[in-house]
């Protein structure tokens, strides 16, 4: 994580004088972005540069579900399947994916590709079914537009 | 549209989120008035006399939370507006952050003035991409025109802002849980008292707010607090956003004037039910309130008052429509995935009970079920009910007894047939 501190730095002059354990969120997510997960080297780095105990980490790592420690596919998709969505077909365009792909939520396909996961509401009731290709919504889904989305992705 | 319209007031554009035309609808004129012509005891005066209630589910007034807060005690305070928008079913402050974030803005400054707030934080959740992109944007913004940072509008006041992504943790949302993920820490709810608003984020005095209540301010600001009382009802003033999904033909965010007519919304504003069905039952706002029948809500209007009087809440303002032929034990089941899952784990009957009733409706949904079922669920959810730090542990037993109590015959047909008396499905195709 060294190559962030100068993103850190930034960061942190935006927080008021002794937020530093604040940025525990934020610094962990900009370093899965760049690493993909958060290794055992990151958190020990990271609790050294803010002066947090390790164990304060390691416990964000495990209670938020956006968090990961190891490695995914390059495609991360993960559907909603809370109430909303189940009553537009969730389950259904799920179904579509899962053999499609060849796998099951919480699996990855053997050649890395794509990791598959269910999520509880995402907060598109209105546009459901949806899912989350990595960072990004998309919405209103449809089998003809997984299907042509799913092309796309390499 | 149903009713007048406060924060919804303007058509949406490809850019009408932008500052240049939040400026160009007399966008941040309240934030001058405020700075230049009152003090910070006449805003909060202001907002009280307003009655404005809280939007993300208590309703509670924002102007005697305010009040709490003692302006000049030497410490410092802060303000956050509750951005975790989770509920399931309510995607409203997602309307307001992707297409009207300068209201929350313009709204965060002036509450900032009113209680003595330097650093104030709009806590997002962690999925939202968009929602994000804009709000941070408008952040940009505000600070290039000079509404953040020293002497803004060359007044004595000062006040920066941060925006603090969350990261998929429901509890989150809750107050105190939210001020614990803030210092960076798992979102552990904490008892009260003492209360936010005396020790709250790093044990200072802290004001949250959701994200809709805080953008009503610049208008209330704008207006005074005669003119909003004059929207609404006596007891619900001003209007509210309405997330509306499920089995409606238009589906979306909606602004409506409480006291607003239930049905004539559904039928006219939302475009009926699909494929002409009947509703059998609405989820009012967000899966925590009570579920309330078609023949319920039939006379009811929206306003906080009248929901009360059934029992049931306007919540968070998340209203899932079910049509007639929806299996209420597969939604019960999916309800209680939900909370298990949710569920923290710090307080014991939470923890237990939520996984207790998920395996009870799964195995129900299995065609495993037993007769002691139905009694069992409503005994959980009665040792759930107040014994948890906070609403969590009590939301999940209403939402299961809240269903029980108006479709317990499906339930028993379905432990005793092993299958659903309805086809089973929640899906309902639209006839468009």
């Amino acid at each position: 994580m060294r190559h962030l501190i100068p993103e850190f730095e930034r960061l942190r002059s935006r927080f008021p004088a002794g937020f530093e354990s604040s940025l525990v969120l934020p610094c962990v997510r900009r370093i899965q972005e760049d690493r993909g997960y958060v290794s055992d080297e990151d958190i020990a780095e990271l609790a050294k540069y803010l002066g947090v105990p390790q164990i304060q980490i390691e416990e964000v790592l495990s209670f938020y579900t956006m968090f990961r420690r190891k490695p995914i596919g390059r495609w991360h998709l993960q559907f909603c399947h809370n109430v909303s969505c189940s009553m537009n077909g969730a389950e259904r365009i799920l179904a579509h994916v899962e053999k499609k792909l060849g796998i099951r939520p919480g699996e990855t396909t053997p050649d890395g590709r794509f990791t598959l996961s269910v999520a509880e509401c995402l907060g598109s009731c209105g546009t459901a079914p949806m899912m989350m290709v990595n960072e990004g919504y998309h919405e209103n889904l449809t089998v003809a537009k997984i299907d042509e989305l799913l092309a796309g992705l390499k | 549209m149903p009713g007048r319209q406060l924060i919804m007031s303007f058509p949406v554009t490809a850019t009408s989120h932008t500052l240049a035309e939040y400026r160009a609808r007399g966008g941040y004129q309240a934030l001058e008035k405020a700075l230049k012509t009152m003090r910070p005891s006449d805003v909060v005066k202001e907002v009280t006399a307003s009655g404005l209630q809280g939007r993300g589910g208590a309703a509670f007034s924002v102007g005697r939370k305010w009040q709490v807060v003692v302006y000049d005690d030497g410490q410092p305070h802060y303000l956050i507006a509750n951005a975790d928008e989770g509920e399931p079913g309510t995607f409203k402050d997602r309307w307001i952050l992707e297409q009207n974030p300068h209201a929350l803005i313009e709204s965060m400054l002036i509450a900032s003035y009113a209680l003595n707030v330097r650093n104030c934080f709009v806590y997002i959740r962690g999925e939202f991409d968009l929602p994000y992109e804009r709000l941070a944007a408008a952040v940009e913004e505000a600070y290039a025109a000079g509404y953040f940072g020293e002497r803004i509008l060359g007044t004595d006041f000062s006040c920066d802002i941060v925006v603090y992504r969350g990261a998929g943790a429901y509890v989150a949302g809750e107050a105190s849980g939210l001020i614990a993920s803030l210092e960076g820490k798992k979102s552990y709810p904490r008892n009260r008292p003492p209360r936010l608003t005396v020790k709250g984020l790093y044990q200072r005095p802290t004001v949250v707010n959701n994200v809709e209540s805080l953008s009503n301010v610049a208008w209330i600001i704008a207006h005074g607090a005669a003119a909003f009382k004059e929207v609404g009802t006596p007891k619900s003033p001003g209007t509210r956003l309405f997330s509306v999904s499920g089995h409606v033909n238009r589906p979306g965010v909606y602004e409506v004037e409480l006291g607003y007519p239930w049905m004539k919304f559904l039928e006219e504003d939302c475009g009926g039910i699909v494929g002409g069905r009947a509703i059998k039952c609405v989820v009012p706002g967000g899966v925590s309130s009570k579920v309330l029948t078609g023949a319920e809500i039939r006379d009811l209007d929206l306003s906080h008052e009248a929901l009360w009087d059934v029992g049931s809440t306007l919540g968070s303002g998340g209203m899932i429509v079910i049509a007639e032929g929806t299996c209420m034990v597969t939604l019960a089941q999916i309800l209680m995935r939900f909370y298990h899952h949710e569920s923290c784990g710090q307080c014991t009957p939470c923890r237990h009970g939520t996984g207790w009733m998920h395996r009870i409706m799964d195995r129900i949904v299995a065609g495993q079920g037993r007769p002691e079922d139905i009694e069992r669920l409503y005994y959980i959810s009665k040792f759930n009910d107040g014994t948890t730090i906070c609403g969590l542990g009590d939301a999940a037993g209403y939402a299961v007894s809240g269903i029980l109590d108006k479709f317990r015959d499906e339930f028993e047909y379905f432990i005793e047939h092993k299958r659903s008396r309805c086809d089973g499905n929640l899906e309902c195709l639209r006839s468009s």
